[in-house]
């Protein structure tokens, strides 16, 4: 087993119930360990919540903590994956004087080069778009710093492992 | 995120009576067998104290003196009948009192279920009188937690709350009631709760597992079991007990695992862990296959971790997951409940005998007794000792006892010298040490089982954290044998700063209230004892008392628990003195 530290993305099926979160988060806090990203939304399961984790630990920690989270009565599953194993995605928010827009030839080329996309665009500022790795996104921040970012911010990882995950077959099993 | 989705199966036709929230949630604890809870009236929980004043030829409500001791008296209830304890409390200051008993519940593993009234709906959230967010203080130490605020998800909150409570390995939930639920009427009915989707209580078993075990446990030449409290939580007492003695294997307990196997059986060779006994803690580092049962490698346990069983194969009989290679890597993980592993790997052992080794652990003894055993339980200098008491007790109960310790040197000594001949004899707080456990927990034990003769077992320091509930004994009549092992000290850190911190008694010396005339302000029959020639007739005259009763023995101030494992160092790294 690994046991240098690595990036792991976490996939948590849940009951969509109150105070699940704060349970979650609580077994990776314990530990003192930062949590890198969180996403939950709904999951492909009609009342079935998935929480995205990204976390930097060893792979003997991370099949501890699942073992904990799946622990948690509303918890349906935990897997736990590398880089490697899933498709992952985040999404970066960039507002930016509309001046810029029309002045700066440069700027212009950085968002064709980087297939950003624009949002909105109105008088006073526009809003540009960018999905992919969090590499990808750091460049497009890095380049457009200089020119003056009014806001920036950028989401949590979400991901969908290249293996099956089998939780309808699961819940089936529950439910019988 | 959407709002509690409680899944509950139909058992009984329903029949639907409109009532108010708060007589819901004395019906459903009726309707869940409770009989006693333990609890502390106040504003936010007023509307349910009305009913229980309805509904008293029912249930039973004990007025502790602090919410905190209706936990403990609520877990003494729990660990002794091995039903679900109760407490109740009010929101606010009412409910945090609770949350020490919750952690040490949590961490104990006992079935309990707190119900806290909350502060109006419409008032969440903005800071009311007496509010507290109840759900996000205890969310770390429950099993399961939640809040209603409609009178109509009274019902199958608690009875989600229940199931939850006592399936698998069990523990504490909470459920914060709010004030408008509580007056808010609606058509009830009662639904025992069987099932939650998304919750396994007891995993499956892993095919092959028992098999892979049966074959390692055959092959061993030196296997060593070491139990826990999971034996008695499965009730599987009599299928450990028969895989002993089959399999000829020497076992050793863990704190709460304690009474599981009668102290005076032959192959129950002792105590495990920090103050456990000599040759156990020895032998752990010499043993083939170690055998855990229903215990979970604590750090007071295993010691360094690193310096572990290292030459042993692991099997570890275990009902949560989540303990599998958590502290120790186990080879063989046996999933399921004790009660049903035991009993299917059963067929399957070898009758063994294991002689030689076995006579290890008893060339052990023989040295712990000489150094140790002998000066604590039979001492011939001055000044008596916590040990020479705890003999003197086994000697009037005969082992039938249930011993109720609080936590420090006094509670090492009673789990080392009792005798336990009836399995739920030892409650105690583990895994939490929570000092002021003792003397609240033996008030729920006694309720729970008034045929069982109670001793509560205190140091001076505990004694005085929970002193308050001299009252609730004496209110209740409940006939509780109350020990305080005085030596006028917080004994065991006063130890440590013996043996680590250079001599240096910081803030553990304590100058002492008179206990008798304190016990005897609350109508107990009560007696000091200083001298050795009077502490039979104390320990006779005390267990003969149709009532509760105090005694007080002033033992020998620096006395230390030997032997003694050193925080951090390997198991056999134990020291005699």
């Amino acid at each position: 087993m690994n046991t240098e530290k690595q990036l792991f993305t976490v996939s948590v099926y849940t009951e969509n119930n109150i105070g699940l979160l704060n349970r979650v988060s609580a077994i990776f806090q314990r530990r003192g360990i930062n949590i890198e990203s969180l996403n939950i939304s709904s999951s492909e399961i009609e009342g079935v919540s998935r929480f995205t984790i990204v976390v930097n630990v060893e792979e003997e920690n991370i099949k501890k903590i699942i073992g904990q989270i799946e622990k948690q009565v509303e918890v349906i599953k935990a897997y736990y994956h590398d880089d490697d194993e899933t498709i992952y995605q985040i999404s970066g928010l960039f507002k930016i004087k509309s001046d810029l827009l029309f002045e700066e030839r440069q700027i212009q080329n950085i968002i064709k080069e980087s297939s950003a996309r624009i949002v909105t665009v109105n008088k006073e500022f526009f809003v540009l778009e960018k999905s992919g790795k969090k590499e990808e996104i750091d460049l497009l921040h890095r380049e457009l710093k200089p020119f003056g970012i009014m806001q920036y911010t950028r989401s949590g990882r979400i991901a969908v492992t290249k293996d099956e995950m089998k939780i309808s077959t699961l819940l089936e099993t529950y439910n019988n | 995120m959407a709002t509690e989705t409680i899944k509950s199966k139909q058992t009984t036709p329903k029949i639907t009576e409109r009532i108010s929230g708060s007589e819901a949630i004395v019906r459903s604890l009726i309707a869940e067998d409770v009989n006693i809870i333990y609890g502390y009236p106040g504003g936010a929980i007023m509307p349910v104290y009305d009913e229980l004043y309805k509904y008293q030829d029912k249930i039973h409500h004990v007025l502790t003196r602090h919410e905190q001791g209706a936990t403990h008296a609520a877990q003494g209830f729990a660990r002794i009948s091995g039903k679900v304890g109760v407490a109740i409390a009010t929101s606010g200051p009412g409910a945090t009192n609770l949350i020490t008993g919750i952690a040490d519940a949590q961490i104990d593993s006992t079935p309990m279920v707190c119900i806290t009234g909350q502060v109006p709906s419409h008032l969440l959230g903005s800071d009311a009188f007496q509010e507290t967010d109840i759900v996000g203080i205890s969310t770390p130490v429950t099993k399961w937690n939640c809040q209603v605020t409609k009178a109509a998800d009274i019902p199958a909150a608690l009875a989600k709350a229940f199931y939850i409570a006592r399936s698998g390995r069990p523990g504490p939930v909470l459920v914060d009631i709010t004030k408008d639920a509580q007056f808010e009427e609606f058509d009830f009915s009662y639904e025992k709760c069987l099932k939650v989707r998304s919750y396994v209580p007891v995993p499956k078993t892993v095919e092959g597992s028992l098999e892979a075990a049966a074959t390692l446990i055959n092959s061993a030449k030196k296997p060593f079991i070491v139990w826990g409290q999971g034996v008695i939580l499965s009730e599987a007492e009599e299928q450990f007990k028969a895989l002993v003695e089959k399999a000829g294997i020497p076992a050793a307990w863990t704190i709460l695992g304690a009474s599981a196997l009668p102290t005076s059986h032959p192959l129950n060779v002792g105590m495990l862990g920090m103050h456990g006994n000599y040759a156990p803690n020895k032998l752990t580092n010499e043993c083939d296959v170690l055998i855990a049962i229903g215990m979970r490698f604590d750090d007071r346990v295993t010691g360094d971790l690193s310096k572990y069983a290292k030459q042993a194969k692991v099997i570890h009989f275990e009902i949560d997951p989540a303990e599998i290679n958590k502290n120790v890597k186990a080879d063989i993980a046996v999933l399921g409940d004790a009660k049903d592993t035991l009993s299917l790997i059963l067929p399957l052992i070898q009758k063994n005998a294991h002689t030689e080794w076995h006579q290890k652990f008893k060339d052990l003894y023989a040295i712990e007794y000489e150094k140790v055993i002998k000066n604590d339980l039979h001492p011939t200098k001055q000044g008596l000792t916590m040990g020479e008491v705890i003999n003197e007790i086994n000697v009037q109960s005969k082992g039938e006892a249930a011993i109720v310790t609080d936590v420090g040197q006094h509670q090492m000594i009673a789990c080392r010298y009792a005798d336990f001949n009836k399995t739920k004899s030892n409650i105690t707080s583990g895994g939490l040490g929570t000092m002021g456990f003792g003397l609240p927990a033996a008030i729920g034990a006694k309720m729970a089982a008034p045929e069982r003769e109670v001793v509560s077992i205190s140091g001076d320091g505990g004694y005085q954290m929970t002193i308050q509930e001299l009252g609730t004994i004496f209110q209740q009549k409940a006939a509780v044998k109350i020990v305080v092992l005085n030596n006028e000290f917080l004994g065991m850190v006063r130890q440590w700063q013996q043996l680590f911190f250079d001599k240096r008694y910081a803030s553990t010396e304590m100058t002492n209230p008179n206990f008798v005339a304190i016990a005897e302000g609350y109508y107990l029959k009560a007696r000091k004892v200083t001298k050795r020639e009077e502490l039979a007739a104390a320990v006779k005259e005390m267990m003969e008392s149709k009532e509760a009763y105090f005694l007080e023995v002033c033992v020998e101030k620096e006395d230390n628990v030997f032997p003694m494992v050193p925080s951090g160092a390997s198991v056999s790294e134990v020291r005699l003195a």
